[in-house]
């Protein structure tokens, strides 16, 4: 069924024109909303595009990034100053699937998608959403709760901390095709210290549930401690204490909640 | 429903045509332009089978938005060959018989060349990354890894 398709110069107005329409979508690198249209989705009958190249923009500042929605993974990949990003990044997709996919997309990307989003989870991004009442940024678990919601919203950019150290964030994600596969499961870390101890820790989940987790009984379970043998494994006994994974081609959610422990403890403990 | 007017470059000629809103670039090609190389597979960016350059990046035809190619560079596997000639990854695919029912060969082709624009000596470990997002029931890949590998060697005993 043809769609009407509008183009914008400005973010503004294209945030205006998809929240005074339910069924306008908005069109990042096309992963997501030209999937539902060759699919035949009827509940699109507009689709909204922006130029702006605001959307676009990488901001690299000595501890914060801001990273455009329209920015893709390829580009992401190419840019040194993201480095601590570029796992995430490479996880998703083969190189045309990176040349295309947005990180404003990805928030929105259902399971077994969305890796991408896991990070920016544990990184505990801001994202900027600009609705029919204006911008405003939020936390990412709370555009997370809401993202049901949020379809009349242009997300226009995320941002967040560098992590402290490479070895303060880590990511994994575990598929069934190598090295391009939908997620079994999606795990990150960031983990920062203080004298010795984890302080402020995060650990984000994909495929886990509905949408994009933290495991936040394993998060207590390593908050203060060194991040010692004991100190994983008390996070690991609690790894599968809030998730509520489904069932899909992929994996069981049995299977699922038997698998989380083994590779949260892998990745807690730095190995491949 | 009205039609938007497009125009771009495809495979070094300016094509100008008149699109429904939401058409995919790949229905563009093959229904208006009347370009059969690249294939329809998935339609959901798993199989690669629909693979085309637009300025030289490597994207999926069946989920580009065919109005957003306007003045930009599309080029699919028709491109390719040189007038008669072969270019050397389609020599080398028949070489090392890299396409049995040949459905994935013109996205695994334009996959290989991208990869082969950029860095012309990849290793084996970057030729299986370049077609990872192209699916192939027949072969198995090695001889399709071989076939790259056999013509990035070859364009490096011609140059």
């Amino acid at each position: 069924m043809p769609v009407t398709v509008k183009t914008f110069a400005s973010f503004g107005e294209a945030a205006s024109a998809l929240s005074s329409d339910r069924s306008a979508r908005y069109l990042g690198g096309g992963t997501l909303v030209m999937r539902a249209l060759n699919e035949g989705d009827v509940s699109i009958s507009t689709v909204v595009r922006a130029t702006d190249h605001a959307l676009t923009r990488i901001d690299v500042a000595s501890s914060r990034v801001t990273i455009g929605a329209g920015v893709t993974f390829a580009r992401i990949l190419a840019e040194r100053d993201l480095a601590f990003l570029h796992a995430p990044a490479r996880s998703i997709g083969g190189p045309a699937v990176r040349n295309m996919g947005t990180v404003g997309g990805n928030l929105f990307a259902p399971n077994p998608y969305g890796d991408f989003t896991v990070a920016l989870l544990a990184l505990d991004a801001t994202v900027s959403v600009q609705g029919g009442l204006g911008a405003r940024d939020m936390p990412i678990e709370e555009f997370l709760r809401s993202r049901e919601r949020q379809s009349g919203a242009l997300v226009l950019a995320v941002s967040c901390q560098r992590p402290a150290s490479s070895d303060a964030f880590r990511y994994r994600k575990i598929a069934r095709i190598k090295p391009k596969g939908g997620s079994v499961i999606t795990l990150a870390a960031h983990l920062p210290s203080s004298g010795g101890r984890v302080s402020g820790a995060r650990i984000a989940l994909g495929s886990m549930a509905a949408t994009q987790i933290r495991a936040r009984a394993a998060e207590r379970a390593l908050e203060g401690r060194a991040l010692d043998d004991s100190a994983i494994s008390a996070a690991v006994a609690v790894a599968a204490e809030d998730v509520s994974p489904a069932d899909d081609a992929l994996g069981s959610a049995w299977y699922r909640r038997e698998i989380v422990g083994v590779h949260l403890r892998r990745l807690l403990s730095g190995l491949e | 429903m009205t039609k938007t007017a497009l125009q771009f470059r495809h495979n070094g000629r300016d094509v100008a045509l008149f699109v429904d809103g939401g058409v995919n670039l790949l229905v563009a090609l093959r229904e208006s332009i009347g370009d059969m190389t690249p294939k329809f597979g998935c339609g959901q960016g798993g199989c690669g089978a629909c693979s085309v350059l637009i300025d030289g990046e490597l994207h999926l035809s069946c989920l580009t938005l065919a109005e957003t190619v306007n003045g930009r560079s599309v080029e699919t596997l028709d491109g390719l060959k040189d007038g008669p000639n072969l270019h050397p990854l389609q020599r080398a695919f028949m070489e090392q018989f890299a396409a049995q029912c040949g459905y994935c060969t013109p996205g695994m082709l334009m996959a290989a060349k991208a990869l082969l624009d950029r860095n012309p000596s990849p290793t084996r470990a970057e030729v299986i990354e370049a077609i990872s997002g192209n699916i192939c029931r027949c072969t198995g890949y090695e001889p399709i890894v071989n076939a790259v590998l056999a013509a990035a060697s070859s364009g490096r005993a011609r140059a």
